[in-house]
């Protein structure tokens, strides 16, 4: 996998023949070894709490399945009166797993930053990025589907708001919804294949992991300062340097996941999705977990129903692109003053979105100034209007401002290593601008 | 104009999400006044249920709201879990708490007689689960003026505002209509349950009264119930009481959390300081 040279030696007969046929030893060992840059800050310990996150989900969903019942007439019971009350640990088994699927996106969210900070994504880590990027939609999607498994309130008509986008698709809409639903509504049917593929993509998402984590062997970890590492005294072995550090960041995350977990465990939740799902009575606001919100803002942003759909399916296929739009030739950063800020707007904008998806459309921004003049069906002073300036910055940023800064912006010099900036500071403090956000953990 | 919605929205069927969102302006109209407030005992990271609270609930549940309202989720058995309203260490099977036996033995719970296949009622045990007021959702809506009476397992977790929600709608219930609102019979105005009473007013448009309407009539007064610990029943008391009752019915393992949580918290504490020392050992002679 990794390009580094081999230290491994079999230490006993039986290594040796096993490294021989199967040297399953000599490559954990290879991964252990690692040559890591010595410069990377907390920022980077997201790879290693996804892993947890990852690890989490799959093993509380496991236990979750043995007692969850997929089908129209039983899922609300199972999950709420069997697993919640009679299940040993039941309330806490779940509890992990629904705070865990936010706290999952939380740390992704985080470590997509990071990658777009420090130009993690750009040449030689390219498929590195493109694979973070397929990972991150298999996990809308499995988290989507999860939500619908306890058939709540919010449960069914989420599937039902979320299910019927696709509908708006020209010429495959249509079929392409009744194969989604497996009727003509969201019923039964729907509820068991969601269950079915809730149990499925996670698996999937772990192989995607895999491919990422060779991908990110082969060319090496980016680091702060987007200098390659050019020589040995560059880099640490993975372990024990950063098997560490990841896991004193697990162990702080943890304390913040066990905060929701055991004192704001519905803090997350929507109270609609505790009463059972009922497809004749509709709840007055839906509206979709947190981590979705930023889309669900672009989507109800654009009058047009298709086009509405496209900007969302836009919006993530900004990420995709993301190594092609940007033209600058410095990864970070923080050599990059003026992208910099554009980027923090950007990081409003999207917070903005998440805001405005979470209220309703016709909501006053400005309070006390009534709606204002309307446009395109809505108030100026309206949550849609922002929403519609929001998601404007939001592509303009991706295609505008990324390749003409690119090619305009004058950047900071660049240290010659990346070791330079280190040594600088003999406490041990990374250099970089005062925004640099590496002082937080 | 829920129902007018749902049937848009099959008619349009793929183009469910955009009608409700635009359709959700005609519905903001809801209003409701602000939430009474109310001290818990189980606020806070270390509060507990109160146990006579609970059993004073429990009685309020029992003799007044169980005569409509169902609580499908909860087993007699559960009212002597730990930290249920009688809960006793000297019973740590629930199974062999007598309140709980004799509490299940009063009930007469629909089955069928193994010998005849008759449906019967017989005394209950400590499994099976509170009865049901109404055979089914049908019997529940016939009897109630159109509207089922809603579960109330989950009821506080289901509501903005939980408990404080149950005490301010029940204690406002029934509060007379400001001039202007008429009410259809069998109806009552209540500033706590959100609605839009707008179809009945006709007063003053810009003062269209807060709140909404409410198919219950006022379920408590001053000693409906007479409490068995000497506390005085006032129609206050009653509606703090039964909505305490109804938190530890939609969370009963709410104490078991709370405690695991503690012990939790402070293991990862001391174990994150351990990792942070370590990190600082091996990191000592590296510059980073």
């Amino acid at each position: 996998m990794s390009e580094h040279p081999s230290t491994y030696q079999p230490g006993t007969a039986i290594e040796r023949w096993l490294d021989a046929r199967l040297p399953i030893i000599r490559f954990s060992a290879d991964l252990l070894d690692y040559p890591t840059p010595r410069n990377l800050n907390y920022w980077y310990t997201f790879g290693g709490i996804l892993s947890f996150c990852l690890v989490v989900q799959i093993v509380t969903g496991i236990v979750l399945a043995m007692h969850y019942d997929p089908s129209a007439a039983g899922a609300f019971v199972s999950v709420q009166r069997s697993i919640m009350r009679d299940v040993n640990y039941g309330w806490l088994i779940r509890g992990l797993h629904a705070n865990g699927a936010a706290m999952f996106f939380l740390a992704v969210y985080i470590h997509i930053l990071r990658g777009m900070y420090y130009g993690s994504y750009k040449s030689p880590r390219e498929v590195l990025w493109l694979l973070g990027c397929v990972i991150y939609v298999l996990m809308m999607a499995t988290a989507f589907m999860g939500y619908v498994l306890p058939w709540g309130q919010m449960s069914f008509w989420g599937a039902k708001v979320i299910t019927s986008l696709f509908g708006a698709l020209p010429l495959v809409g249509k079929p392409l919804t009744t194969l989604l639903w497996g009727g003509f509504s969201v019923d039964d049917p729907t509820l068991t294949r969601f269950f079915s593929l809730h149990y499925l993509l996670p698996f999937v998402i772990a192989a995607v992991v895999a491919l990422h984590i060779w991908a990110l062997h082969v060319p090496g970890n980016s680091n702060p300062t987007g200098v390659n590492v050019r020589s040995a005294s560059d880099t640490v072995p993975f372990h024990p340097y950063y098997t560490v550090k990841d896991l004193f960041a697990v162990s702080l995350f943890m304390i913040l996941f066990a905060l929701f977990v055991f004192y704001l465990p519905e803090a997350m939740g929507k109270v609609d999705n505790q009463v059972a799902a009922d497809p004749l009575k509709t709840p007055a606001h839906i509206v979709p977990e947190w981590y979705l919100l930023p889309f669900y803002a672009i989507l109800r942003a654009i009058p047009d129903k298709l086009t509405g759909v496209l900007a969302l399916g836009g919006a993530i296929l900004m990420l995709f692109v993301l190594p092609w739009l940007d033209t600058s030739k410095v990864r970070s950063m923080r050599y990059r003053p003026t992208y910099r800020m554009f980027f923090f707007v950007w990081i409003v904008a999207s917070l903005a979105l998440g805001w405005c998806g979470s209220q309703e459309p016709d909501g006053v921004i400005i309070p006390g100034a009534g709606p204002g003049p309307i446009f395109l069906d809505y108030g100026v002073n309206t949550v849609t209007w922002l929403s519609r300036i929001a998601a404007l910055y939001y592509f303009a940023y991706f295609l505008v401002i990324t390749p003409i800064l690119g090619l305009t912006e004058t950047p900071l010099p660049v240290p010659d290593s990346l070791y330079t900036p280190v040594l600088s500071h003999p406490a041990g403090v990374p250099a970089g601008a005062a925004a640099a956000p590496e002082t937080k953990g | 104009m829920l129902r007018k919605l749902f049937a848009a929205a099959q008619v349009a069927g793929l183009f469910g999400a955009g009608l409700l969102v635009t359709a959700s302006p005609a519905l903001s109209a809801t209003t409701q006044a602000p939430l009474k407030e109310v001290h818990w005992s189980f606020e806070g990271p270390f509060g507990m249920y109160d146990q006579e609270q609970l059993q004073r609930g429990y009685k309020v549940y029992h003799e007044v709201c169980s005569s409509c309202h169902s609580m499908k989720m909860v087993a007699f058995r559960n009212l002597a879990d730990p930290g249920g309203p009688f809960w006793n260490p000297k019973y740590p099977n629930p199974n062999d708490n007598p309140v709980a036996k004799a509490i299940a033995k009063e009930a007469q719970i629909a089955d069928i007689d193994p010998d005849s296949g008759d449906a019967i009622k017989r005394p209950g045990t400590t499994a099976d689960y509170l009865p049901s007021p109404f055979a089914n959702d049908a019997a529940a809506r016939a009897a109630n003026g159109g509207a089922v009476p809603p579960d109330m397992s989950l009821l506080a977790a289901a509501r903005e505002g939980g408990p404080q929600y149950i005490y301010s709608v029940v204690t406002g219930d029934g509060t007379p209509p400001p001039p202007g609102l008429a009410l259809p019979a069998g109806k009552f105005y209540d500033p706590w349950m959100p609605g839009d009473v707008s179809s009945f007013y006709k007063g003053d448009p810009h003062k269209i009264p807060t709140g909404g309407v409410i198919a219950m009539p006022p379920p408590l007064t001053d000693n409906r119930v007479t409490y068995d610990d000497g506390v005085k029943a006032t129609t206050d008391q009653e509606a703090k009481d039964v909505a305490a009752f109804l938190q530890w019915a939609a969370d009963p393992k709410m104490e078991q959390r709370k405690q695991t949580g503690f012990a939790v918290m402070i293991f990862l504490v001391l174990f994150s300081g351990l990792l942070y020392g370590s990190y600082r050992q091996i990191w000592r002679k590296v510059a980073h």
